[in-house]
């Protein structure tokens, strides 16, 4: 018996090793393994050329000073016999060759003189009759002794002519003090754009991850349960109020429109609306209220509000006036920083861009949430029969709504073509569902609505997420063109992903008493979050923050790579042709920025937490 | 007037931690609960503000039934139950005065709570409740700087802000050293005979229930095995409550 299991382990072993043999074998052949390639001498000889060029980064220069010489030179010897030396101003620097004629191949003595000391450059052979021939044949460089000589042995090129030929000392010598290059100022260029690039990326990401998280975090999202009724007239309410809000706002901006190209008006409107707003805000929400208001009173709050928020649309779209105009005008007049105007352009721009769908959001929140409660309500009041029959409507309604979305969707990007498949038959499907789910639950049940939106926020984010950024910022470069802006979209959406589910670990990692004594005070959900869940997260928060900022700015070196923008665009050209110098420069900057980032973020992160 | 039938908690695990516990508590009164730990003292408590959802019967206080209130006017109710914790919950980073006004949420409009502000009036009651819990110097101060001692007055001082008509406190005194127990337990005292608020506390020390409570319930295992005045207690009665093989140390 006791034999018997010991052969088997070592049999279980064996086959252990064998497997594991196997698939590094298999490893090894697919990724193709090749000592030998690497030990050929021609690989060998250019890794060497460019692990040289890659260690001289191409940073500084100098003003140089040339020395350049030409000396008559014949290949084939004229048949009237060698020809005399010619003249040579000997106060100034010149070279010799002799003999002064040669065969093809022969090797011949290039001597200089009177050069200055410890110089170097190219001697050549200049074909053609022309001294001032920029075409030059041959490899050879001298480097003069401090007397200012220099001597070479010279292989005499296969151009034979008849007549006279050069040979050529280009010799250089570095003057004044050193100075970058063009590479060193692009690369500058190009550093700084991308670590803008990083800190919008990590701003826009930081800004919408946050709201996320919360609805990523289950420990948040489990209690949250609502009756059907409650759940099936907020989904309806959802998408019919997103459609309001962008028509009442579509329709604000067309009031608004003749207007807000007038500075007075919109100095006006932006100052004086606020104030409208601000007393009609503290009128329909007072700070404090002990008994529950009666029922006139709260409908004319209802309507101060929503006349406040469509004068906020209002002033919106003046206050995306004004900043245009000021960042126009700022444009002109302000000269070296005149980019502060062409900030508050485009920032008028991404406003005007924005209140559209900031109005349809609030609008659908608003309305679904309303519904919602008055769902709630409606599921307080009625009686079990009633509600039922209530719930089998609006459950079919609301399934049928969302099939008929995803059905529009399918439609967009498939274009199919045929209603019967995209919209009659899916939203045939979800009214079943609908009605399935309001016959199978009891009438007041409360549904894990909480659960359900964790589940698909979680299932999103984590989809989103296993997409690289790289390949993100392939998909913008098509929208956005090719420039740092598709970067910053990329590496700003991948952002939001990564860091909504860093986020909403560290909510769900929360002390839970706070919560509960938050709670048992009678504060409702947003009032717990915000005082008992946002003062937990915000250190983990920041420090999340700051890694994110760290891994965007070393992943804005590479997306350029696809034209995303920053330094990544210039290192690729320069690897591309070969400039194995240039390239140098921008991996040393690359090298020095990630390092530094590390450095000042591990810092900042010490002294926040 | 808190009257609570039936109370009987399952949870989702089957572990039951109320059995059918049925008693009354009138208004004003100091009410002990007892018990060992595990024998559902805290899901007692917890299930009359429903932080626990019970399972089932019925709480009834001044009439209204708590456990069939709508989320709003769960609101409304827990306003006037002040809570307070063994741990005292109170959120660490905030500063004492934010931790204290925080007992007001439940009466502020929410929509101003996203600015952080609160009116002027409770800012001004919430330095009178420090004062009155002896911490007034500590109002700027972050709540973790505080020993436990301090803590839990800013706990009962965050529970006074609701104004509120009953206390539970939850094994108040478990976390602190005899002396702060005493002085914690004299706040509440204090708070019970002066303002009239009924007080439901659970304790673990049979001293400190005959020097401060005017009634006692216990539970052993989710089951009501004792009501009735902290001197009927005797030697059989805490055997009972807390079973064969207990030695009365206090």
């Amino acid at each position: 018996m006791e034999k018997k299991k010991s052969i088997w382990k070592s049999l279980q072993l064996g086959l252990g090793v064998l497997v594991i043999m196997v698939v590094y074998a298999y490893g090894f052949e697919i990724t193709n393994v090749n000592l030998e390639e690497l030990q050929s001498e021609r690989r060998q000889n250019s890794l060497v050329r460019v692990m040289r060029a890659l260690a001289q980064p191409e940073i500084f220069e100098y003003e140089q000073a040339e020395q350049v010489v030409n000396f008559p030179f014949y290949v084939t010897c004229p048949p009237e016999g060698t020809p005399i030396e010619p003249e040579l101003d000997t106060s100034n620097a010149y070279i010799t060759v002799s003999p002064t004629c040669a065969e093809p191949g022969e090797i011949v003595t290039v001597e200089g003189f009177n050069f200055a000391a410890n110089v170097s450059g190219p001697v050549r052979f200049v074909p053609g009759s022309d001294p001032t021939n920029l075409v030059s044949i041959g490899r050879d460089t001298v480097t003069t002794d401090g007397s200012g000589y220099f001597s070479l042995q010279f292989e005499v090129p296969k151009r034979p002519s008849e007549e006279v030929q050069y040979v050529r000392a280009t010799l250089r010598e570095n003057v004044g003090l050193p100075r970058f290059t063009r590479t060193a100022h692009e690369t500058w260029d190009k550093i700084i754009e991308t670590v803008f690039l990083a800190l919008l990326a990590t701003t826009v990401g930081t800004l919408l991850a946050i709201p996320l998280s919360f609805i990523a975090a289950r420990n948040l999202m489990k209690p949250v349960r609502s009756p059907l009724t409650s759940v099936s007239l907020s989904t309806l309410g959802l998408p019919v109020g997103m459609m309001t809000g962008f028509y009442v706002v579509d329709w604000i901006s067309k009031i608004a429109a003749p207007l807000t190209g007038n500075l007075i008006t919109n100095i006006a409107v932006v100052s004086l609306v606020p104030v409208g707003i601000w007393f009609a805000t503290r009128w329909a929400m007072p700070p404090e209220e002990l008994t529950v208001p009666p029922l006139g009173l709260r409908m004319a709050r209802m309507l101060v509000l929503s006349l406040a928020t469509i004068a906020s649309f209002f002033w919106l779209f003046h206050l995306s006036g004004l900043t245009s105009i000021l960042g126009r005008l700022a444009d002109q007049s302000l000269g070296s920083i005149g980019f502060m105007g062409n900030f508050l352009y485009q920032l008028s721009d991404i406003l005007k861009l924005l209140v559209p769908s900031l109005g349809a959001l609030a609008a659908g929140f608003t309305l679904s949430s309303f519904l919602g409660r008055l769902g709630q309500r409606i599921s307080e009041k009625l009686t079990g029969a009633t509600l039922k029959v209530l719930n089998l409507v609006l459950a079919a309604a609301a399934g049928a709504t969302i099939f008929l979305l995803f059905g529009a969707l399918i439609e967009w990007l498939y274009q199919i073509g045929r209603p019967e498949y995209t919209y009659y038959i899916p939203g045939g499907i979800g009214a079943g569902l609908g009605l399935l789910l309001a016959m199978l639950t009891k009438a007041k049940d409360t549904l894990p609505v909480g659960m359900v939106i964790y589940t698909v926020t979680r299932t999103l984010l984590n989809g989103l997420r296993s997409i690289e950024a790289l390949v993100m910022a392939i998909v913008f470069v098509i929208a956005v063109g090719i420039g740092p802006f598709a970067g910053v979209l990329a590496l700003g959406l991948h952002t939001i992903v990564s860091l909504a589910k860093l986020y909403s670990e560290q909510v769900e990692s929360i002390a839970a008493g706070p919560l509960e004594a938050i709670e048992a005070t009678g504060a409702n959900r947003l009032q717990t979050i915000i005082y008992a869940v946002i003062p937990q997260i915000v250190p983990p928060y920041i420090s999340y923050t700051m890694y994110r900022w760290d891994i965007n700015v070393r992943m804005s070196t590479i997306i350029g790579f696809v034209g995303g923008g920053g330094i990544g665009f210039l290192l690729q050209q320069n690897i591309n042709l070969l400039n194995y110098r240039a390239a140098a420069a921008q991996m040393l900057a690359i090298a020095v920025v990630v390092s530094l980032m590390d450095y000042i973020s591990s810092e900042m992160r010490e002294r926040v937490v | 007037m808190l009257q609570i039938k039936n109370l009987t908690k399952i949870y989702d695990g089957g572990v039951q931690a109320l059995h059918n516990v049925t008693f009354d508590v009138p208004k004003g009164q100091f009410l002990a609960v007892i018990g060992l730990s595990g024998s559902g003292k805290s899901t007692l408590l917890r299930c009359i503000n429903r932080l626990i959802e019970p399972t089932d019967g019925k709480i009834f206080w001044n009439g209204e039934d708590i456990t069939a209130a709508t989320p709003d006017e769960m609101r409304r109710i827990r306003r006037k139950i002040g809570m307070v914790f063994q741990h005292f919950n109170l959120v660490h980073r905030s500063p004492v005065l934010t931790n204290v006004l925080a007992g007001r949420l439940g009466y502020v409009n929410p929509a101003w709570s996203l600015l952080n502000r609160f009116p002027g009036n409770d800012v001004k009651k919430a330095m009178k409740q420090l004062e009155r819990v002896g911490i007034a110097d500590k109002a700027n101060h972050r709540a973790d700087e505080l020993s436990g001692g301090q803590q839990q007055r800013v706990g009962i001082a965050r529970a006074l802000m609701q104004d509120p008509e009953i206390i539970l406190a939850d094994e108040p005194v478990a976390s602190l050293d005899p002396v702060l127990a005493h002085s914690i337990m004299k706040h509440l005292e204090e708070i019970n005979k002066n303002d009239g608020v009924t007080v439901l506390c659970s304790l673990h020390f049979l001293d400190l229930v005959h020097r401060y409570a005017d009634r006692v319930v216990a539970l052993n295992e989710g089951e009501l095995v004792f009501e009735g005045l902290p001197q009927d207690i005797d030697d059989k009665k805490f055997k009972e409550i807390y079973g064969r093989d207990a030695e009365r140390v206090g």
